[in-house]
This record gives structure tokens, sequence and C-alpha cells, in this order.
């Protein structure tokens, strides 16, 4: 094996520490299951040598005998299977289930950027395809090298009794093979890897022409999308079968060291038993031997090629484990917020996506607590990159933010979650009712609560008017809901999560004009104590907050009530709102 | 597929699947089958080899204490020759059932993309991302798996017939061990799928499972974070891979009880014909060599014969996979189009006459709606949220078609056109933009014929994309990332209303297409659809008063039903909720 497949095996094992309790143990059932095996060629031997051929003629009781004490050998060996792979079973799926949990866990806690970076179909791989692969190799391949490898100890130490001379014939045979078949472990891990990557380009692909379904059929491009599906399966497919065919060279390599084996032992067995330095019986038990010796060599040759398929799979997990959580949670090291409202203080804070322009540069500013912000600019202007640095949805290149006075990397996720909650444009619903989505963020709220909620935000009328009220089914993503409708829920979950400081970001772009002004009003009069920021495009909202906040090209370029920035006629903020008021009032 | 379906049939079902298999890629499966007839008829002569060996030159060399170099030489050939040609049967077997397999796998997956591809979107709405996902992958690869060990498996079959023929050959009552040994490994092997069916389908829908709430929280991994809810999440996906984890423990049970039986059984084997050689060489009836030969045939034949069982064990996976992969390439559903093709070049008219409509079996979302966009004009669809204007607008370019009701194009029922000429003429832009993970330009052009750079370029003038594309770092081939994360939600509206314009669609649908847009650049493309748009009549779902402003006539909406028609001055004066809900700003700022 390779070196980056052993340590990919060590790195593998350290992180499912379930896979190594009783380990010893199920590799003792797989010894006693070979030695069932094994006690078989010594039975022909014995029976051929002392019954068979016995110096007084044939002597059938003894070959009885024989064979009783075999066949008990036999079921004892074959309990002993049933015990090993129930171990195996039991110890191995528990671990990777664990390791699917955990993985699971870890793409969560990855930062957005590293979220963003992946494509979403690959991520599903990680906890579902390539652990998968590890299981069924642990399934079969697993069990199998486990008692390959016994049958090989085992036949080896057998054959060494019987006769040192052709166990080194037999070893020396197979030599070639040997190094023959390391050599392709390191062809074989880069083809393997090379699959893995692979299929998860081709789910990537499948993924997009699943949720791009609709534009595809609007636009009558199937053809391109299904050249793209095309490439990425048929890519798939070839390397695959470059894997086996690597696979079956290596694989072939050690068909030709059992023949060299088997001719050389007949060969020299028969030189040596010409003395009398061996007898038929166990030159016979010995070409058995050979066989038992080399049926482990074949089939251990291909379950390492599985392997290699297997800790492809394993490394593309362990890849994810080790992407640091750039955004991490400072969990016990940690404060938490102050108590009470929060203000706001961005000291000199700049951000650049990795390898990107500067999205956001020397931004400075506090934000008093209770009041009520909006953040206003042109699209690509930096507005949404300022709301995840205020939620520590990323953090900045340079410079830091801090709420309360606290910077925001020491605070814990458990207190910077509870009191800040940001309500993004895509308010992603879950495939659940509208009553489960609101409960997503306060689970321990009763219907009355729920309905009090809807209520207070004068949306009472709208839910009540749906087929089934809160139990309505919202549909994959939200999609039995329309776009706006989906923001009013995403609205109310972020309400009952009752923040100290919530963050909206184009929270109700989708939503008529009416029910926006009274979600306005509504949110006015319940959010005071509280602060909030609100990015936006309708100027509405910023009419009616304490202070807005002008951000052009990543830069900070004017703040101030809405009033006495409209006075400055040549302003940026002056000129967005006159096209506002264009648009809104002409008639 | 549920729990109740007996499992009875399902070794049936599997034959079905596997000679589907065998139809689809008969000359791969022959390649393979070939190899391993002629590898394991190796086998077989291998043990004849061993024994003639035994019998015709060690015991005589033993005895007589010399050999004839020559009959060493021609042992060692003997070994050497058939290890060669074993290695030409391992090919074949191997290379003819992986590439079957994969070729297989390949050619399935491209089916069943191609039925997503050309589904409805009322059948994806039905079907988790995740699933489908699945669907064209693991399930794909389930239904294949038995396909890798089944030329070994039919080479095995063909080489126990002739092991038994030669069994008989040389001892009839050594041959009743052998008849006696392969029909019982058969049986088991029978008996252990009955067993392992419904075991394996669980396992199957759990993985489905586990696949679906990864995908659907990975999806919406920005709400799990800012609500802090990753360890509920982390438990909500732990439930269903525990479930996955007892599914497959209890597979691995069975699979525990059965696998140390099927191997020790040939053993069994050997020590019958050790017992019974023994008496039958006593009675003269056999050789040493014989039964040596015997013997050797039953250890290296039970590898082999293993094979078989690989091929029973893995059939219920395997129709498991088969019957949901099929659920996919019969659902049906199409939208089957039309064969007219509208070829004018001035703007389309349509016409929504009495049309009702409903998502499934849920409650009417429209009612008896009619109205029409006349050529070349400039139709708003007004109405609060929820009120069915993306469903009207999914309705005109007939991504769902109505209960009742007729949409006509240019005199045309929808129905009637071909799905090109219907993508020609029309161009949706939705609420929220997709974006393909692929480059500026292949987000606008689509590869749709006859739209190049400049088209392109146009297209995004118009929608006021042009200048920030041109900051982009490689302009038109910058990649935007898996639905555009590198862009912002205004930047990728724009590249989908320019992908709208680029192919100069006569009918042009807006479903509120700049939400994420600035006040300032919707302006601009406001005016620039007004000066350009001249070849298209819209039909735009729209808050702003600038945007129902452009409009020629407004059609309000409330609860599905057209409430009013008319200008917007005209609604202004004559319907209160249309002026409730137009002039909310201004009411909101005079009441502040």
């Amino acid at each position: 094996m390779s070196d980056g497949t052993l340590a990919t095996v060590r790195r593998g094992l350290a992180l499912s520490p379930e896979l190594r309790p009783g380990m010893a143990g199920t590799i003792a059932l797989a010894l006693v299951q070979m030695g069932g095996r094994v006690a078989v060629p010594i039975a022909v031997q014995q029976g051929i040598d002392h019954g068979i051929r016995a110096a007084g003629g044939p002597d059938l009781g003894f070959v009885v005998k024989v064979v009783a004490i075999t066949f008990v050998a036999l079921t004892i060996s074959t309990i002993a299977g049933y015990l090993m792979t129930r171990r195996l079973f039991t110890v191995s799926e528990t671990a990777l289930g664990a390791l699917r949990s955990r993985t699971f866990r870890h793409i969560h806690d990855l930062s957005m950027l590293h979220q963003q970076s992946e494509r979403r179909g690959s991520m599903v791989s990680r906890v579902t395809s390539d652990v998968d692969q590890i299981s069924q190799f642990l399934q079969f391949g697993g069990v199998q090298l486990l008692l390959s490898s016994g049958q090989l100890l085992v036949s080896t130490l057998v054959m060494l009794f019987y006769s040192w001379q052709l166990t080194l014939v037999v070893l020396l045979a197979f030599g070639p093979s040997v190094v023959i078949i390391r050599l392709f472990q390191k062809r074989l891990a880069g083809t393997y890897r090379q699959v893995r990557e692979r299929t998860g380009v081709m789910l990537g692909a499948v993924a997009e022409s699943v949720v791009g379904a609709t534009v595809i059929r609007a636009y009558g491009v199937a053809g391109r999308t299904e050249e793209r599906l095309d490439t990425s399966i048929e890519r798939l497919r070839v390397s695959q079968q470059q894997a086996l065919r690597t696979s079956v060279t290596s694989f072939s390599s050690g068909e030709i060291g059992a023949g060299l084996a088997l001719a050389a032992v007949v060969v020299i067995g028969t030189l040596m038993g010409l003395d009398g330095g061996l007898t038929v019986g166990e030159l016979t038990a010995f070409l058995f031997l050979v066989t038992l010796f080399i049926q482990p060599v074949q089939i251990a040759t291909d379950m390492l090629n599985e392997a290699q398929n297997a800790v492809a799979g394993w490394r593309r997990v362990l890849d994810v484990l080790d992407l640091d959580p750039d955004v991490a949670d400072p969990d016990d090291q940690g404060v938490d917020l102050p108590a009470g409202p929060l203000s706001v203080h961005f000291r000199d804070v700049s951000f650049r996506y990795p390898d990107g322009p500067v999205v956001l540069a020397d931004v400075d500013l506090r934000l008093d607590a209770r009041k009520k912000y909006a953040v206003v600019g042109e699209t690509g202007s930096g507005k949404t990159t300022f709301a995840k640095l205020l939620t520590r949805l990323m953090d900045p290149a340079a410079g830091e933010v801090l709420l309360s006075d606290t910077p925001l990397p020491s605070v814990r996720f458990s207190s910077l979650r509870a009191r800040v909650v940001m309500v993004p444009q895509d308010g992603f619903l879950f495939d659940a009712t509208i009553a489960e989505n609101i409960r997503f963020a306060a689970p321990s709220l009763s219907d009355d609560d729920l309905a009090a909620a809807f209520t207070e935000l004068g949306l009472a009328d709208w839910v009540d008017g749906l087929p089934a009220g809160m139990e309505t089914p919202v549909g994959e993503r939200g999609e039995a809901l329309s776009v706006g409708e989906r923001q009013l829920v995403a609205l109310v979950r972020a309400y009952v999560a009752d923040p100290d400081l919530l963050v909206l970001d184009e929270a109700t772009s989708a939503v008529d004009p009416a029910t926006e002004v009274r979600l306005q009003r509504a949110l006015d009069t319940v959010t005071r104590g509280r602060t909030t920021v609100a990015i936006a495009h309708r100027l509405s909202t910023a009419q009616s907050a304490d202070e807005v906040i002008v951000v052009d090209a990543g830069r900070v370029v004017q703040r101030g009530p809405h009033a006495a920035l409209v006075a400055d006629e040549n302003s940026i903020y002056a000129k967005l709102y006159a096209s506002w008021l264009e648009q809104t009032r002409s008639t | 597929m549920s729990h109740s379906r007996p499992s009875r049939d399902v070794l049936g079902r599997g034959l079905r699947v596997l000679g589907q298999a065998i139809r689809t890629e008969p000359r791969m499966f022959t390649i393979g089958v070939v190899g391993s007839s002629l590898f394991g008829l190796l086998i077989i002569a291998n043990s004849y080899v061993v024994g003639a060996v035994i019998g015709h030159v060690v015991v005589p060399a033993f005895t007589d204490h010399r050999v004839a170099t020559g009959s060493l030489a021609l042992v060692a050939a003997a070994f050497l020759g058939i290890s060669a040609l074993r290695v030409a049967g391992v090919f074949g077997r191997r290379l003819g059932a992986g590439f079957m397999q994969f070729r297989l796998q390949a050619r399935y997956r491209r089916a069943v993309t191609r039925r997503y591809l050309s589904l409805p979107p009322s059948w994806h709405q039905k079907h988790a991302t995740g699933t489908l996902l699945s669907n064209a992958n693991s399930d794909v690869e389930a239904a294949f798996v038995p396909i890798a060990p089944l030329p070994f498996a039919v080479g095995t079959i063909i080489m126990v017939f002739a092991a038994v023929l030669i069994l008989f050959l040389t001892d009839w009552v050594l041959a009743l061990v052998g008849v006696a040994l392969f029909p019982t490994l058969f049986g088991l092997n029978v008996i252990y799928s009955r067993y392992m069916s419904p075991r394996q389908i669980r396992a199957q829908q759990m993985r489905a499972k586990v696949s679906a709430v990864a995908h659907e929280s990975f999806d919406g991994a920005l709400v799990v974070k800012t609500m802090g809810r990753e360890e509920d999440e982390s438990q909500r996906f732990a439930v269903f891979v525990t479930e996955l984890r007892d599914a497959l423990i209890s597979v691995g049970r069975l699979r525990g009880l059965f696998d140390p039986v099927m191997d020790s059984l040939p053993s069994v084997g050997t020590l019958a014909v050790l017992l019974l050689g023994a008496w039958r060489l006593e009675s003269g009836a056999i050789s040493v060599g014989e039964l040596v030969t015997v013997s050797f045939l039953f250890t290296v034949l039970a590898f082999p014969v293993r094979a078989i069982g690989w091929v029973v064990a893995e059939l219920p996976r395997s129709v498991a996979g088969w019957e949901r992969v099929q659920a996919v390439l019969t659902a049906t559903g199409d939208l089957a189009y039309g064969n007219v093709a509208l070829d004018r070049k001035v703007p389309a008219t349509l016409t929504f006459e009495h049309v009702d409509f409903s998502y499934g079996d849920g409650p009417l979302v429209l009612h008896d709606v009619t109205f029409d966009v006349p050529a070349g004009r400039t139709v708003a669809l007004v109405g609060p949220t929820g009120s069915g204007k993306s469903t009207i607008a999914a309705l005109a370019i007939r991504l769902v078609d109505p209960d009742s009701g007729r949409i006509v194009l240019d005199d045309v029922p929808v129905h009637d056109l071909t799905a090109a000429s219907l993508a020609r003429t029309t161009a949706l832009v939705p609420q929220i933009p997709f974006v393909f993970d692929d480059t500026v330009r292949s987000n606008v052009t689509l590869d749709r014929d006859g739209l190049g750079d400049e088209e392109a370029w146009s297209a995004l003038r118009l929608a006021q994309a042009d200048r920030f594309v041109e900051k982009l770092p490689e302009g038109l081939d910058t990649a935007v990332g898996e639905r555009g994360t590198s862009l912002s939600g205004g930047q990728r509206q724009r590249i989908t209303l320019a992908r709208a314009l680029a192919d100069h669609p006569r009918l042009l649908v807006l479903d509120d297409a700049t939400s994420a847009v600035d006040p300032r650049v919707e302006a601009a493309i406001l005016s620039s659809l007004r000066s350009a748009g001249a070849g298209a009549s819209i039909l735009v779902v729209a808050y702003r008063r600038a945007t129902i402003a452009l409009a020629d006539q407004v059609v309000y909406l409330e609860q599905g039903k057209v409430v009013a028609t008319g200008t917007h001055a005209g609604l202004l004066a004559t319907n209160q909720g249309y002026a409730d809900l137009v002039t909310a700003y201004e009411k909101a700022e005079q009441n502040a």
C-alpha cells in the first residue's frame, strides 16, 4: 500500500475510535475461523498417509476418526465465523454511522465561505456515497481481507511445519508478484481517487439538472444540460474502467505467481522426495496448502484494490473533517454577550473573498443599542457582506466587529445565535408545515404563542386564509408557497427567536407594499428595545429608520437620519431616493 | 417497494433485472462468461494435473527413488501453461463483467437524468432533490451490483456441470457427493435471498432518506447557521443515520449466519470424499491419484461457487434499486407538446380564457382567470402576496397546464405548440434567479443558436449588467460558481434578465424580476426595456408604481381571481384594494 493510503487509514482510525474496541477479539475469531479451513488439508494428509496408505494396509477406522475430528473443528470455525461477522458489522456500522453524523455536523460548522466553495452534491456525497464505499468495503472486502490475512498466516505456518524448504520456494515464487502488486497499489490509489472525484462532479451535474429543471424547460435548453450530464457520466465511466484495468493487471500478477509456485513445489518437492525426504501425503498436503496460500493472496490483492476505492472515499471524508472551521465557536473559552440591548462597533473593518477584490474597506462604524438602522447602496456595494460580518457568518480580513464592546470571535455561538438573528433574502424553508418551520427557531413555542406571533405581525388573516392554516405544508424548499409568502414565514421565524439584534437582509423584497408597510409598523412597535439593521432597496424602510447608512463600493459614504441625508441634493442617497420616488410615485 | 410486498418473488424479479442487463450488454456479458468459463475449466484441469502428477509422477518417483527430467519439465510446463491461460480468463471475466456494469450504470444514469429533464415542474415539486440524486447515483449503482460477479457465476455454473460430469466419469459414489453438495449450496442461496430481501430494501430506503435529509440541510445551511441550529439539525440527521446503521447491522447479522456456512460446506464435501474415497479405494474402485483429484476439486471449487451466492445475495438490493429507477423512468405526467411552430416576427398576443388552476390535489389557486396581453403591449399583474401572480406567469410560458380553460398564444393554444417554438417565443424571468455553475457567457446565451458574444453583451447592456460584468476578473468568461454564489442577489437577477432578453422573445414575462435590484438600476432597466422592447409583448408582475406605470393595462388579482382590469389611473380611482396596495408607501409616509 502506498504511504498515502496507510496515512489515510491511520488518520481514519484515529477519527473513528469506535472501530478499535473489540478489534483483538474480532481478529481472534477470524483466526479460529481460518483454523477450520486449514484443518481440511491436514486431514487429507493424515487420511492418506496414515489411513489409506497405512503401513499395514488401509485403516478405515483411522480415516473415520480424522474426518470426525475435522468436522468438529469445521463446526467450531463456522460458529467463530458467525460471531466474527456479527461483531465486525456491528462495530463498523456503528463507527461509520458516527462518522456520518460527525461529518454532517462538521460541514455545518464550516464557515459560509467553505460551504460555498463546495458543491452541494459533493457535500452530500461525503455523508452518503463516500461513507457507503467504506461500509461496503468493510462488509465484504474487509471480512475477506481479514480472513485472507488469517488464512495466509496459518497456511504459511502449516507449510513451514511440513517443509521449510518448500515454503521458501513458494515465498520466492510469489516474490515478483508482491513487488508488482505493491507498484500497482500506488497507481490504483490515484485512479480510485479520480473515480470518487468524478462521482462528486457527476452528482453536482445531476443536482443542477434537478434544481434548475424549470429554467432548463423554460428556455428549451435541455440539450446542453444533457451534454453536461453525459460528459460527467461518461468521464466517471472511463475512470471506473481505467481503475478496473489497473486492478485486473495487478491481480493477474498474483495468478502468475500461483502458477510459478505450484510448478516449483511439484518439481522441487518430487526431487526432495526421491531420497525419502517427503512422503506422498506430505507433498499432496503441501499442494493443497499452496492453494490455500494462493487463494488469500489473490483475494487479498483484490480486496486491497477494493480498499483503495474505500480509502479514496475515506480520504474525501477526512479532507472535509480536516478543514478548519475558520469561523469557529470559542465554546468553553468564549463569553456570553452582555445582557440587554446590543450596540455594534465595526472597528476599521475590511473584507475580501479569498483571491477576490476588496468588498468592504476600512469601515469604522458605531451603531447604538435599541435603534433602527437602514443600510442602503447599489447592488454589489457590500451591504450583504456587512450583514454577514455583523452576524459572524464570516470574519473580517482586517479590523474587528464588537457587539456591546465584546469582540465577536470571543462570543460563544450559543449566546451569539440566540441574541443575534439574520433573515436572509432567500428565507429557506424546510419541507415541513409552516408551524414546524417557525418552531425551528423556538422549539418550545405553543400553538397559542404561534398564533399570537402571526397576529402581532399582522399576518393572521394571511395564515388563516391558507388551506390548512399554520399546518399547511410548505413543500421542498418552501416551494408550495409563493416567494413573498416564504419571506413572511422566514420573518415570523426570526421574530419568534426574539433576538436583541435583528438583521434583515432584503427580508421583504418579494412582499407586496401594503403587507410590507404593515409588517414594518408591526416590527417597529415590537422592535422597541432591540437593535435592528435592515438592508433594503425599498427606501420606505430607510425613511422609517432612525439612521441611514449609505454604502458605496465597499465604503460607508454617508450616515444620518433620512431627512438630513436627503437635504444634501448631490449625495448618493439623495439620488437613490429621487429614483425611488420616481418609481413609487409616478402615475 | 413497500415492506408489505412479499419478498418471495424477489428472486424472479432479480433474475428479470439480470436478463434485462444481459440483453442490453450482450457483448460484454459474452466476453465475461467466456473468460469465466475458461477460468473455471482451467481450475478443473488444474485439479486433474495435480492428481495426475501425484498418481503418475510423484508416487512412482517416491517408490522408485528416481524421476525422468523430461516428465518433471512437462509438469512444470503444464502448471505454467494453465496459469497463463487463466490470466487470459481472468482478464476476460473481470473486464467483461466490470465494463458491463459500468456501461449499464452510465446508460441508466443517462436515462434517469433524461427523465428529470423531461418530467414537468409539477413532478419535480413532489420529489426531494436528495431523493432524485440518490435515484441517479446509488439506486442505479445498486441495481447493477450483481452484474460484477454475474459472469463469474455463470462461468461457475458451467464449471460445476463439467465437474459433476467428470466426477461421474471418475467414480459414481464420489460424484454423488457433488450432486448433493452443489444443489444444497444453491438452495441455501435462494433461502438466504428471501430473508435478505426486506433487509436490503430497508437499507436502500434509509440510504435515500439520509441523502435527502443531508441535501435539504446543506441547502438550508445559512438558515441553520443564523438560527444556531447546527446541533438540532445534527440530531435530526442522526435519527436517520441510526436507522440506516441498524438496517445495515441487520443485513450483517444475516450475512454472518450465511457466509460461514457457505464457506464450510465445500470443506464438508472434501471430508465426505475422503471418507467415501477411503472405502472406494479399499474396494479398488479408484486410485490414490483420483482421490486426490476429487478432493482437490472440492477445495478449489469452494471459492467460485461463492460467486453464485454473491449474485443471489445482491439480488434484493438490486431489485430495490431497479424499482426506484424504474419509478423515475416510467413516471408519467409529461407535458405533451404539439406540432405547431409560430414563425412570426412581431410581438405575440397572449390570452387567458377562464383558467382554473390548483397544485396537485390542493385547493384552486386561480379561479376563472381571463385577460389578454395584446401584441406589443405591456400588462402588469398586481395583487397582494400569495394572490396567484407567479402561477399565472408559469402558466403563460406553459411550465404547468391549467385544470380548465385555455391559454392561447397568437391564436394557437399553448399546448399545440412545439417545445422549441414555445421556448423561442416566450421568456420568463423568475423571482428567484437560477444561475448555472458556468461562465457568465454560457449563463446568458445558454448555448442557444445564433447567440454570440455580441448578443450576450447587448442583452447584458439592456439588463444593466454590462458594467459589473466588465469589471469581473475574466469578463464573460468568469465562472459564477454553483448557483451563482460569487454574485450578489441583484447581479444574479440581472444575469437572468439578460438571459431572457438575449434571444429576443416575442412575449416577455417578468415575475417581480427586479426585486433585488436597487431603485436607480431598476429605473435604468425599465427605460431600456421600454426603448428596446418594441419587439415583445410584456407581462410583468410588479409592485412599484414606476413599473406599473409602464403598463398599458393592469390586471388586479385578489385570492386567485381577477378583481379588476383597466388602466392604472382608472383602477386607482375605482378600486379601493388596488389603491391601498400601490399607494401603501405614500400613505405610510404621510402617516409617519
